[in-house]
């Protein structure tokens, strides 16, 4: 069992990093007690990295943030390969996310800044003039649909009739 | 002139489902969290939804076969196989509008003016008027809550008689839960076979079993040959309003069921069937990877659901399949129908009375999980509320 209750806490907690231990162990048919050890297991493996919000800040006014995602071009180094340089660009506070592709460019990275001027300046100073970037293409996202499995603005909603066989 | 007279006196004389008066008062209250529906709260998955509309816009708009496509019939032909061990021909297998109307047609097929059908009580509210309304007499075999609502031989042997035709087996049930294993299954047939019963069994909640594995009683060699297999696309796959189902069974009564649907209905829907085949292919492709996880969400509701009733002083017995739970409420000392009446009034929680589907349910209350966790949590309070200032 030990490995399957991590597994399935891991789910749960996936789809809403806000549930007790005490709704987790209900779910499970499991102890709190297994749940809370399951949990710390998961922590101290880094399973669990961080417990985070999926928020959708376009639906705000005063949302000030833009993202974009660069298609970066490299050379791979000797010895390193492609993790030296991925790890010269994730460092950066403003990088979300870096991942290696395959396909006609090297590393997707998505940064989040204030503004695209700002996202701009990064990708000039910061991204393309670094040992093995051979080239840039900045695509700046204009509206999200769906994160981290989330549908952003749904038209789906419950329409079912309240009572039926 | 009275429109009344006009009504045929067998229809007349089925009372009106105990479901229709609780939807009515759960519909007036905006604010009522319902535990009443008898439907998946997923909505179709994507992947199905779309083959459907690629169908329409392909205009594939007309008749099918009055069995069904040839390509669905194939596909239901290896689902059965692979999923459940039941080998058929694609000729012995018929595309229906749902599950129901699979009922209704093998009611209709089989039932000679008073022959009687045995059910098992409580039960699906459809089986008792659609025996009826086929000239045939419904016999209840009641189920108890010890005995985890399943169907026992001794209760078949009771409730036999000369004019017992066929004998519906409806597992995983609803209203209860209950779900019956292989060795439970296989304790029915010496009964079966020996006072020669038609099969109907009702697996439309095949796929929604949890910590045992569903087997059908037309596995057995000697009840193949004198079983309807009925199922559908609705649980499964979350496809309750596609009306999509099928029966397999028996050449001779296939056939006979075919003759009244090819007159009554024609065909099922034919984008539905589009959806169905791309529901089946899908999974069989992928392991079942969708199904799995429903099936899953439900079950981990199923649990929260079984102990939240426990810990409120509802005693119930663990449910084993379908999305429903059905708590003991005797020791609030009043009929299921007093206290799911009071229960949505004084609290705003729908849920269906046991008597809904049958005397034998007398005394218990049917729950869908079938909702959100937030939902099922607050649904719970107020029970229990309810539950503390009526014992």
């Amino acid at each position: 069992m030990g490995m399957d209750i991590k597994l399935e806490v891991l789910d749960l907690l996936e789809e809403n990093a806000k549930r007790d231990e005490k709704e987790i162990s209900m779910m499970l048919g499991a102890t709190e007690e297994e749940v809370r050890s399951a949990i710390a297991a998961l922590e101290e493996r880094k399973a669990i990295l961080k417990y985070v919000a999926v928020v959708n800040r376009d639906v705000l006014e005063e949302n000030n943030k833009v993202e974009a995602l660069i298609e970066v071009k490299v050379t791979p180094q000797r010895e390193y390969g492609y993790d030296d340089l991925a790890r010269r660009i994730y460092k950066f506070e403003e990088v979300r996310s870096v991942s290696l592709m395959a396909g006609s460019y090297d590393l997707a990275v998505r940064i989040v800044s204030n503004d695209m001027k700002s996202i701009s300046k990064f990708v000039f100073e910061k991204l393309a003039v670094i040992d093995g970037v051979t080239s840039t293409v900045t695509l700046f996202i204009m509206r999200k649909y769906k994160e981290n499995g989330v549908i952003l603005v749904s038209d789906e909603q419950d329409d079912r009739l309240v009572v039926t066989p | 002139m009275n429109m009344e007279e006009f009504v045929a006196k067998h229809v007349a004389a089925v009372p009106p489902s105990g479901i229709r008066k609780f939807f009515d008062i759960a519909s007036e209250m905006k604010d009522a969290i319902s535990l009443g529906v008898g439907e998946p709260d997923f909505i179709t998955p994507w992947n199905i939804r779309e083959t459907a509309i690629f169908s329409l816009e392909h205009g594939s708009t007309h008749y099918t076969s009055n069995w069904g496509t040839p390509q669905l019939r194939r596909e239901i032909v290896k689902y059965l196989d692979t999923r459940y061990g039941l080998s058929y021909d694609p000729d012995n297998v018929v595309v229906t509008v749902g599950a129901s109307e699979a009922l209704d047609l093998a009611f209709r097929a089989i039932i000679n003016p008073g022959d009687e059908v045995l059910i098992p009580a409580p039960s699906y509210v459809s089986y008792m008027p659609g025996v009826r309304f086929a000239g045939g007499v419904a016999v209840g075999m009641d189920t108890c809550e010890e005995e985890g609502f399943k169907l026992k031989a001794q209760s078949i042997e009771k409730a036999v008689t000369s004019k017992t035709k066929a004998i519906v087996i409806p597992y995983p049930n609803n209203p209860t839960g209950a779900a019956m294993t292989k060795e439970e299954l296989s304790e029915l047939r010496e009964v079966i076979v020996k006072n020669d019963l038609l099969v109907i069994s009702d697996e439309i909640y095949s796929e929604l079993i949890y910590g045992i594995k569903h087997d059908s009683i037309a596995s057995f060699p000697d009840i193949y040959p004198r079983c309807v297999v009925i199922n559908g696309f609705s649980k499964a796959f979350a496809m309750t309003g596609f009306r999509l189902g099928y029966a397999a069974g028996p050449g001779a009564i296939i056939s006979a069921m075919v003759k009244i649907h090819q007159y009554s209905m024609l065909c099922a829907p034919t984008m539905s069937q589009a959806a169905g085949l791309e529901a089946l292919r899908h999974e069989m492709s992928t392991g079942f990877a969708q199904v799995e996880k429903m099936r899953k969400s439900y079950d981990r509701r199923r649990q929260f659901v079984y102990r939240s009733f426990n810990e409120i002083g509802l005693s119930c017995f663990e449910p084993r399949g379908a999305f429903y739970i059905f708590p003991n409420i005797l020791r609030c000392g009043m009929p299921s129908e007093e206290f799911c009446n009071r229960l949505i009034h004084e609290k705003k929680v729908a849920c269906v009375p046991g008597t809904a589907f049958g005397d034998a349910g007398e005394g218990y209350m049917r729950c869908s999980y079938a909702s959100s966790i937030e939902n099922l949590k607050e649904a719970l309070k107020r029970i229990k509320e309810f539950v503390d200032e009526n014992s």
